[in-house]
């Protein structure tokens, strides 16, 4: 860990200014650079010059992203479809390593530390960092192995007692205690989808990570539960960061404090949520915003 | 021949009728205002006409071509002489085949009568019948059929509904040909054992633990006393399973997980296609490396530890089966591992799960069921499994689990039992249908549990 920030340290990237899209590109559907306000006082996920390209270089997906993601804070990520949120989430916690031919690169530092470093480990990096999918994807095990899959690899209960104290914590903490304690070793996968989804989320809150990535948790969900995932989002908030991708600007409005708008790979603008849905400052945001595309 | 010829007429008659519906609804349409106030498109009714035009004269040929011979026979035997009629059933038989014989100018066991001959030529004479009056029968049903078709063609007339449902009878029928085949050949394994536990107890047939299937021909004859205990046939089978299985379901597993979960899409495509060659080699090439080449290795390499190998052994047919299996477990575990959802992976990898935690904690479990399907089925091909254990495997039945000696299979002894001259009646040769039956069983048994176990698989994530 400590020959990582030496590398840092000596390419001195906390001194660089992130570098503007439009002066290597050139503009793209009227982007030229993003606007409003990209830091953060207090940052957990610093990340500066973002490229990401899909097919050894074929498709540029992200194109120089920079921003700060800050602590006990929701961070949401709005744009049309293709925009390059998702691919931009999956680079917080490497998950595009297993993407064949997808390449990163620029700077992504957790509290200070650079994850694309060689000498990282993405196994501690990813228990650090969750993730929930758009799709529930529980595992083919009892609810409760599904909670305690995590605990359990990283070795994180001394014996059963304290494991199904985690558990019972983590199923807790998703809202989702009391519908399924009374069937813990049923199969997680006979949940409805609101609860699948929220097994999800308690499995990842299991391994006590600190940073939550959300890819459209809702999108499969009916508002019922989507309302009880925003609640648990917001309930979340006090202890984890979060960053949400999401389809809907209400749920955007609703869950986030801070919001980033993507277009083609560009971040257009991040701002204030409030800010951001009031007084957009980017003719691109103001027309998303006001539903004249996307 | 005769019959090729007259179903490629039909077809071309079939052809026409298409051609001859289609654009019969065209031209009807245009007096109505345009082929929109048909109730099918053209195509339909071109159909129509041509399975009116087809079906009543393929069924009629193939109803002919059943009980034509039937017929035919029965007409010449009723005029046979009268002394000849009465002959026994068997002998008379006997008779018919000669006649039949001497009709096509084969060679004719007994010697040729008048009475024969005049059979023979009787028995031409009705074929010659037959032949043309099929012919003229055929072709002038299918043109009644395309007048029928032609009056009913309207606009009006439902002809996609009816093509349709023709179409689906005559999948029906042809499944249920499928099935029937299938319960023929059981049914006829199922009476042959009837008559075979008639002469031998089903209680010494399962439980008895000797195996020597010889019955005397004379009274007076030596050691041929006649044994029909299976348990050492199974008992060869079931040792001779399971080594094949213990050496493919580790390498078949492994190779599995590996192409799948690990191995970079170029070692992917050279490996998969030349694990699959395996799988195309005939079993008898397998049967004759176990034999000359497999065989005496072991028997060379137990005599260096100073062991008794048997150069028949059922090691080295197990072992080699086991080769030949293997391809097929790594297929079968290779699509179930495929078929586990990316994002479940994804899922673990974003606990912080390595790689060898999510293949082993996640894809294996989710995988699971579907690999123990694909080993039982690789378990019932082992069982039926013949040409290597006829070549390498021995033929005398030990009842042992001692893997160096010599030992028989059911599928070798149904093999010896019904190889060579053998009378049809007799306890040796039925006890080939006995044996084959309760192989049928067993095997059946396995493919249904192990089709169930699958299934239940597919269920979770469609």
């Amino acid at each position: 860990m400590t020959s990582v920030s030496t590398v840092i340290d000596s390419e001195n990237r906390d001194e660089i200014a992130p570098v503007s899209a439009g002066d290597r590109d050139g503009p793209q559907d009227g982007f030229k650079e993003t606007v409003g306000d990209i830091y953060h006082p207090r940052p957990r996920l610093t990340c500066r010059n973002v490229d990401v390209c899909y097919d050894n270089g074929a498709a540029h997906a992200i194109r120089n992203v920079s921003l700060d993601i800050g602590e006990m804070e929701v961070l949401a990520m709005i744009g049309p479809s293709g925009c390059g949120k998702s691919t931009f989430l999956r680079c917080l916690n490497r998950m595009n390593d297993t993407i064949d031919g997808c390449e990163v690169t620029g700077s992504i530092r957790l509290d200070g530390e650079e994850i694309y470093s060689k000498d990282l480990d993405v196994v501690p990096l990813r228990a650090r960092v969750g993730m929930v999918f758009q799709k529930p994807n529980p595992f083919p095990k009892s609810i409760y192995e599904n909670v305690a899959y995590g605990p359990r690899i990283h070795g994180l209960a001394a014996n059963k007692a304290e494991l199904d104290e985690v558990v019972e914590s983590s199923l807790k903490r998703a809202a989702l205690w009391g519908e399924v304690c009374d069937r813990l070793h049923q199969p997680g996968t006979g949940l409805s989808g609101g609860q699948q989804q929220r097994l999800c989320i308690a499995r990842a809150i299991a391994v006590s990570p600190e940073v939550i990535l959300m890819d459209e948790p809702c999108s499969a969900l009916d508002p019922i539960a989507t309302a009880k995932v925003e609640e648990l989002i917001d309930e979340l908030r006090k202890r984890y960061t979060i960053v949400i991708v999401t389809h809907s600007m209400q749920q955007a409005a609703r869950v986030s404090q801070r919001t980033a708008y993507f277009h083609l790979g560009n971040l257009v603008e991040m701002d204030e949520t409030d800010r951001i849905f009031t007084d957009p400052q980017h003719q691109l945001t103001e027309d998303y915003i006001t539903g004249r595309f996307g | 021949m005769q019959p090729l010829l007259l179903l490629i007429v039909i077809a071309g008659l079939m052809g026409f009728g298409y051609y001859f519906g289609r654009s019969r609804s065209v031209s009807m349409a245009e007096g109505f205002g345009g082929s929109n106030r048909l109730h099918s498109l053209p195509a339909y009714y071109g159909f129509y006409a041509a399975l009116w035009a087809g079906l009543p004269a393929l069924a009629l040929l193939v109803l002919w071509m059943f009980f034509q011979d039937t017929i035919i026979t029965w007409l010449v035997i009723g005029s046979l002489p009268a002394d000849l009629q009465d002959l026994p059933a068997e002998r008379l038989n006997l008779l018919v085949n000669d006649i039949k014989n001497l009709a096509t100018g084969n060679i004719v066991s007994s010697e040729i009568t008048a009475p024969i001959q005049a059979a023979a030529d009787r028995y031409n004479q009705l074929r010659e019948v037959a032949r043309t009056s099929i012919w003229t029968l055929a072709i002038s049903l299918a043109l009644i059929s395309l007048v029928i078709a032609r009056s009913r063609i309207s606009p009006q007339l439902r002809a996609r509904n009816y093509v349709e449902k023709t179409v689906i009878n005559v999948l029906v029928i042809f499944s249920t040909i499928a099935i029937l085949t299938t319960l023929g050949v059981v049914l006829s394994v199922f009476y042959e054992s009837l008559l075979f536990f008639r002469k031998v107890p089903v209680s010494e047939f399962l439980l008895g633990t000797e195996w020597s299937p010889q019955i005397a021909l004379r009274a007076d004859q030596v050691g041929a006393s006649g044994s029909f205990g299976s348990i050492p046939l199974f008992t060869g089978t079931l040792l001779v399973s399971a080594i094949a299985m213990v050496v493919a379901v580790p390498i078949g597993l492994m190779s599995a997980i590996y192409l799948s979960e690990y191995a970079g899409p170029r070692f992917r495509a050279v490996s998969k296609p030349l694990l699959e060659i395996l799988a195309g080699i005939p079993t008898v090439v397998y049967g004759f490396f176990a034999a000359l080449t497999m065989a005496p290795f072991i028997r060379s390499l137990g005599e260096s530890f100073g062991l008794e190998v048997a150069s028949e052994s059922a090691l080295a047919a197990g072992l080699v089966m086991g080769v030949m299996i293997i391809p097929f477990v790594s297929s079968l575990s290779d699509d179930v591992i495929n078929a586990v959802p990316q994002s479940l992976r994804e899922g673990s990898y974003a606990l912080g799960a390595t790689h060898s935690e999510t293949v082993k904690k996640v894809v294996f479990r989710a995988a699971l069921p579907g690999i123990v399907g694909g080993i039982l089925l690789a378990v019932s091909r082992a069982i039926g499994e013949t040409m290597i254990v006829v070549m390498a495997a021995g033929l005398s039945a030990n009842l042992t689990a001692n893997p160096l000696e010599s030992v028989t299979t059911v599928t070798v002894q149904i093999v010896t039992l019904l190889t060579g001259d053998q009378e049809f009646d007799s306890a040796k040769t039925l006890a080939a249908f006995a044996l084959g039956l309760s192989l049928f069983v067993i095997t059946l048994i396995l493919n249904v549990i192990a089709l169930h176990t699958v299934r239940k698989y597919r269920e979770q994530y469609d």
